[in-house]
């Protein structure tokens, strides 16, 4: 038995910058790009407080995005439910 | 004996609650994301479902610390009475300490007390909580400073009104993230001591897991004392580490989720605090123009190094005095010492109180606010 168990520390840096660094970017991806478009254009200034831009793609990647983000939460909840219950594993 | 035992966990499960309800809310508080009242009820729910979520930790805690054939009930009550002690100290300063490490210092501190410092199982101890307590907050800093950096650079053409509102919904979906996290982890850490009392008692066979009715009654106390909130905690986290913008706090909250969550489901009993205060740490690294405010952060580090073996001469202390009366007596002894003492601090509180009301006030360098009103003396 090691004092310092390597593996298991490299993995929670590796998942930890993909799930924790990773998934709020691609947030940030989908906010920006929903609020692309012609009314994000028209009040544009410091004080625009335009959520949705109107950009029909825009739009459809911000969904994508999202999409994915809750995925990988319920993917990741699932994987941790697995882990913590051995006892239940088939 | 056995039911004062698990009262007395209970109630630690409680101040546990109750001190590290910031850990998870206090960004979101402190940003504006959800009123502090909304906050506490959701972390509260969400705590409740986390501890059902993982039994990784509860294991390490019932079997990996201390040799279960020399812990008796009275070491059990004894090393809680020394966790719930620091833990209402630190609260009283407004330190966001750790209850994990008051938890474990304290059982450590009876057991050493009781049966020498062979009774420890060292090895356990250093990999399992030590090394992870060193490494979580250095990840979770440099995952949070990374996340900050990406959110900033991606979001940079959106206007400063909409990127806060947008990353203030994202906030509550990675503040939800943080409680369920806390539930896997700090829940757990209540059941393993009742567990661990349990074995003590002969109730369970050693190596046991912690059966379905701990684990309700763990999950309802973490949650009831998360819901009554820890205002004081809060504030220093909230306010006093760096001043959060949105994106911030989205950036600090899912560090900490990803980070506990994972050490978690590999049974690293690791403090949510430590977690949580790097994150807002590394937040204030990863933005251009932040100022984290090192002293308060010294503050904090110098609490934390001092919780496990404060915890755990206050732990040995209670021991001594349960053995000396000896029997049930003693431990009752104890129990009436300790709800006095948590009877003082809680008046020592009252002087300088915090709520949800004052929790966002401007910082000034205290854990409590100054008087809105024009107080005639300081």
């Amino acid at each position: 038995m090691s004092w310092i168990n390597l593996s298991a520390l490299w993995k929670i840096v590796v998942f930890g910058l993909i799930a924790g660094a990773g998934l709020p970017a691609l947030f940030a991806v989908g906010i920006t790009s929903l609020a692309r478009g012609p009314r994000a254009a028209r009040t544009a200034g410091a004080d625009s407080d335009v959520l949705v831009g109107g950009s029909v793609v825009g739009a459809a990647i911000a969904v994508l995005c999202f999409l994915i983000v809750l995925a990988a939460i319920g993917w990741g909840i699932y994987e941790v439910y697995q882990i913590g219950h051995p006892a239940t594993h088939k | 004996m056995l039911a004062l035992v698990v009262i007395t966990a209970l109630c630690f499960d409680f101040t546990n609650g109750f001190h590290d309800t910031g850990n998870a809310m206090a960004t979101s508080i402190a940003t504006g994301a959800l009123p502090p009242r909304v906050a506490v009820a959701v972390s509260g729910v969400l705590n409740f479902v986390g501890a059902f979520l993982s039994l990784a930790v509860a294991a390490t805690i019932a079997s990996g610390l201390v040799n279960t054939q020399v812990v008796t009930l009275t070491v059990v009550a004894a090393g809680l009475a020394g966790g719930i002690i620091w833990n209402l100290l630190t609260w009283l300063f407004g330190i966001p300490s750790s209850s994990s490490h008051a938890l474990i210092g304290g059982v450590i501190g009876s057991t050493i007390a009781a049966s020498g410092g062979s009774a420890v199982l060292w090895h356990g101890l250093v990999s399992k909580v030590i090394i992870p307590a060193v490494c979580s907050p250095i990840i979770a800093a440099l995952v949070a400073a990374s996340g900050t950096w990406m959110l900033y650079r991606i979001s940079r053409n959106l206007s400063d009104s909409a990127r806060g509102h947008g990353f203030r919904i994202g906030q509550i979906g990675s503040a939800c993230m943080v409680s369920l996290a806390h539930g896997t982890n700090d829940a757990q850490k209540t059941m393993g001591v009742i567990t661990l009392a349990l074995i003590a008692n002969g109730t369970l066979a050693k190596g046991s897991n912690a059966p379905i009715w701990v684990i309700v009654c763990c999950a309802l106390a973490i949650s009831v004392g998360t819901y009554v909130g820890g205002w004081r905690v809060i504030r220093t986290l909230g306010k006093g580490l760096v001043e959060i913008e949105s994106p911030q706090g989205m950036a600090a909250e899912s560090a900490s989720a990803a980070v506990i969550l994972l050490s978690s489901s590999f049974g690293y009993s690791l403090s949510t605090t430590h977690v949580a205060t790097g994150s807002i740490i590394g937040t204030g690294l990863g933005k251009k123009g932040a100022e984290v405010r090192w002293n308060v952060a010294g503050r904090m580090a110098t609490a934390w190094v001092f919780t496990l073996p404060s915890a755990g001469i206050v732990g040995a202390g209670a021991y001594g005095l349960a053995h000396g009366v000896g029997g049930t007596i003693g431990v009752i002894v104890d129990l009436i010492v300790l709800a006095a003492l948590s009877a003082l601090i809680y008046y020592r509180s009252r002087g300088t109180k915090v709520d949800h009301k004052n929790v966002n006030a401007e910082w000034k360098g205290t854990v409590a606010p100054a008087e809105p009103e024009p107080a005639a003396a300081a």
